[in-house]
């Protein structure tokens, strides 16, 4: 077994009196694609928001590619710059191109010379399809394009880990399809991934593992042909159920 | 049922009741008119209050009867959807119509009509409306205070020189283009200033030294706002963040700061600049009345940007500073190139409205000596020479705060229209 990039140690987290995460515990080794999911409230967005510390836990450890995030982290951003996200609202920034959506990271905290940058830019967009859209702004492309999008965006940083948060669920049933063709390719590529998702088609599809939260806690965690064909608790079995 | 309001239009002749109703219309019009114009009253021969009201009673019926639900006609269809589509609103049309045919002449035969402009003392003025002469006379006291008249081309080039390099920033090549908030934030207000310096105060380059006590009119108004605008932008910026920040002291400092500033009249800080500032200096210390003025507004105008712009902070979603941060954007590179810009679009029009007060809050300099366009009304009509044209000097600088207002509403329209984007 290679070393783990992601390493979760005995992780809790808070908000005010509620404890959202219980106790976690997970390893991710390189390459590997893992899929969460869970009834809502369950904590898994809030585990890999974790990752890039846009949450705190406050007790536990968590190691991403060999650096300890806690509050002395000083070089934070070197490791967000590691990790790209997308999120479930695409959050695309409206008052730029979606070139220089695509471009903007790269140039000012990778100091990539800009020509270089938009070189890498309309690569990551042909991948995902919408090289056409680069002049646009995002107000004018449909919301899987948006997604797609970020996807791209994310992907200009040259991430080690790509960390998923419900990337479908704000997208029309027709547009779904086309986000999740750009994340199996990107899962055939090689890349590590974390995807907090519902499309239980797409963890059978890519999935090496699939965790299954609930109230903040892994109940169960298996390879994913023995998660879906024989599930061991009765709060998987039922989630099963009623999600296939 | 045979009864049928005959003042209710139909459809069926509906040409009839129109062609009656816009007559009717026209006679009330046509009737307080000629009144209020030309002193004919057509209605004379009605009996006593009747002859007052009858307009009233022509245009109410008038447009009772082109009131109709679709008429096809495009103006007409206008007109009773919005200003009679009741009685109540059919009375407040009129009215508003007769006041604005009752207050035009005698405002116009003040204005022009009667007024006078030619000559140069007071003697010329003999009509009863406005005296011109009088702004005419003063115009250069007005526009350039007591600056001494055959240096006046200084203040005229200064002018011509800072609005000049204002422009600049439209002509920077592409590869200058990332230096553009640099040039207008620190460079652009670095030389206007030295452009003012040297060329309106003087004192070097054989230009001789004018005293900024002889400053004053417009072209002070002129100053102070400027430098006030472009100062107290950035200050309310960094207050606004630093409202937001996550470390307590700066929050601190920067909640306690808006709030003193908030909290004080802009006339007691004018007084304290002039009067209690210079005793805290030592001695030989000496800091200019105009320098000072400008540091108290723009300290105190900066508190009202702060809390507008951290409007605009606060109406951006999550989202957007989540993503910023995934992408490994530090504070800064953060609210440089992802927040500011869309929190700053959308307080365009609550920061045009703090600017707007802030020029019209100069003519407070006066309290400390300073004598901008209002400043300077205020001593020409106490000229022994010239008693009595307070009217005249008010509705002058009105017409002119009106302009430079006006002008920069619309331009904060046209900068909001430009930078529109969809969310």
């Amino acid at each position: 077994m290679s070393e783990s990039i992601i390493e979760i140690k005995n992780v809790n987290k808070w908000f005010g009196d509620f404890q959202v995460l219980k106790d976690i515990n997970l390893e991710v080794q390189a390459k590997q694609k893992i899929v969460v999911c869970g009834p809502s409230g369950s904590g898994k967005s809030t585990l890999i928001r974790c990752i890039n510390r846009l949450e705190e836990h406050q007790q536990g450890n968590i190691i991403v590619d060999g650096n300890e995030l806690d509050e002395n982290t000083k070089n934070i951003e070197a490791i967000r710059a590691e990790v790209g996200m997308v999120f479930q609202q695409f959050n695309l920034f409206p008052h730029l191109s979606i070139l220089d959506n695509c471009t903007l990271a790269p140039i000012w905290v990778k100091k990539m010379p800009k020509k270089d940058a938009e070189e890498l830019a309309m690569q990551q967009l042909e991948k995902v399809q919408i090289a056409d859209q680069a002049v646009k702004f995002p107000g004018q492309l449909s919301g899987g394009q948006q997604q797609r999008c970020a996807i791209a965006r994310a992907l200009c940083m040259q991430p080690k880990i790509m960390l998923f948060d419900e990337p479908t669920s704000a997208l029309d049933p027709e547009m779904i399809k086309e986000v999740l063709d750009a994340m199996v390719n990107l899962a055939n590529a090689g890349m590590t991934m974390i995807v907090v998702t519902h499309e239980m088609g797409f963890a059978k599809e890519v999935a090496d593992e699939v965790i299954f939260m609930d109230e903040g806690m892994i109940v169960e965690k298996a390879k994913t042909k023995e998660f879906f064909d024989n599930p061991k608790s009765d709060r998987t079995k039922l989630f099963l159920s009623q999600i296939l | 049922m045979n009864y049928k309001n005959i003042l209710k239009a139909d459809e069926n002749n509906f040409k009839t009741y129109l062609s009656i109703g816009l007559l009717l219309i026209f006679i009330s019009l046509l009737d307080v008119f000629l009144n209020s114009f030309f002193k004919i009253n057509i209605t004379s021969s009605l009996p006593g209050n009747f002859s007052l009201f009858s307009p009233l009673i022509l245009g109410l019926i008038g447009l009772q009867l082109i009131r109709i639900e679709y008429s096809g006609i495009k103006y007409i269809d206008l007109l009773n959807k919005n200003i009679n589509n009741n009685n109540f609103n059919a009375l407040l049309t009129l009215l508003i119509i007769f006041c604005i045919f009752k207050a035009f002449p005698p405002a116009l035969s003040w204005m022009i009509l009667d007024a006078n402009i030619s000559g140069d003392t007071k003697d010329a003025c003999t009509g009863t409306g406005a005296c011109w002469t009088y702004i005419k006379v003063w115009l250069r006291r007005f526009m350039y205070g007591m600056y001494p008249n055959e240096l006046h081309w200084r203040i005229n080039s200064a002018f011509i020189l800072v609005i000049g390099l204002g422009f600049a920033g439209y002509f920077f090549k592409d590869n200058l283009k990332k230096y553009l908030a640099l040039y207008y934030v620190i460079i652009y207000p670095l030389i206007a200033f030295l452009v003012i310096y040297y060329l309106i105060s003087g004192g070097s380059f054989g230009l001789t030294w004018v005293e900024t006590g002889a400053w004053g009119g417009l072209s002070l108004t002129f100053i102070v706002s400027f430098f006030c605008l472009i100062f107290c932008f950035p200050l309310g910026m960094i207050l606004a963040l630093g409202r937001r920040s996550n470390l307590p002291t700066i929050r601190y400092i920067s909640v306690g700061y808006i709030e003193f500033w908030r909290g004080v009249p802009l006339i007691t800080v004018l007084f304290m600049s002039s009067v209690m500032f210079p005793m805290f200096l030592p001695q030989d210390f000496f800091m200019d009345k105009l320098v000072r003025v400008i540091i108290a507004i723009t300290l105190f105008e900066g508190a009202y940007c702060a809390e507008v712009i951290r409007g605009g902070l606060q109406a951006l979603p999550r989202g957007q500073y989540d993503a910023a941060k995934s992408l490994g954007m530090g504070y800064w590179k953060m609210h440089i190139f992802v927040i500011l810009p869309q929190a700053l679009k959308l307080v365009i029009p609550g920061i045009c409205n703090t600017f707007l007060a802030l020029v019209k809050d100069t003519p407070l300099i006066f309290v400390v000596g300073l004598s901008e366009l209002a400043g300077m009304l205020a001593l020409a009509k106490t000229n022994p020479k010239w008693l009595g044209f307070a009217m005249e000097g008010y509705v002058f600088a009105a017409i002119i705060f009106w302009i430079i207002c006006y002008a920069m509403s619309k331009y904060s329209y046209n900068l909001e229209a430009k930078y529109k984007t969809e969310r």
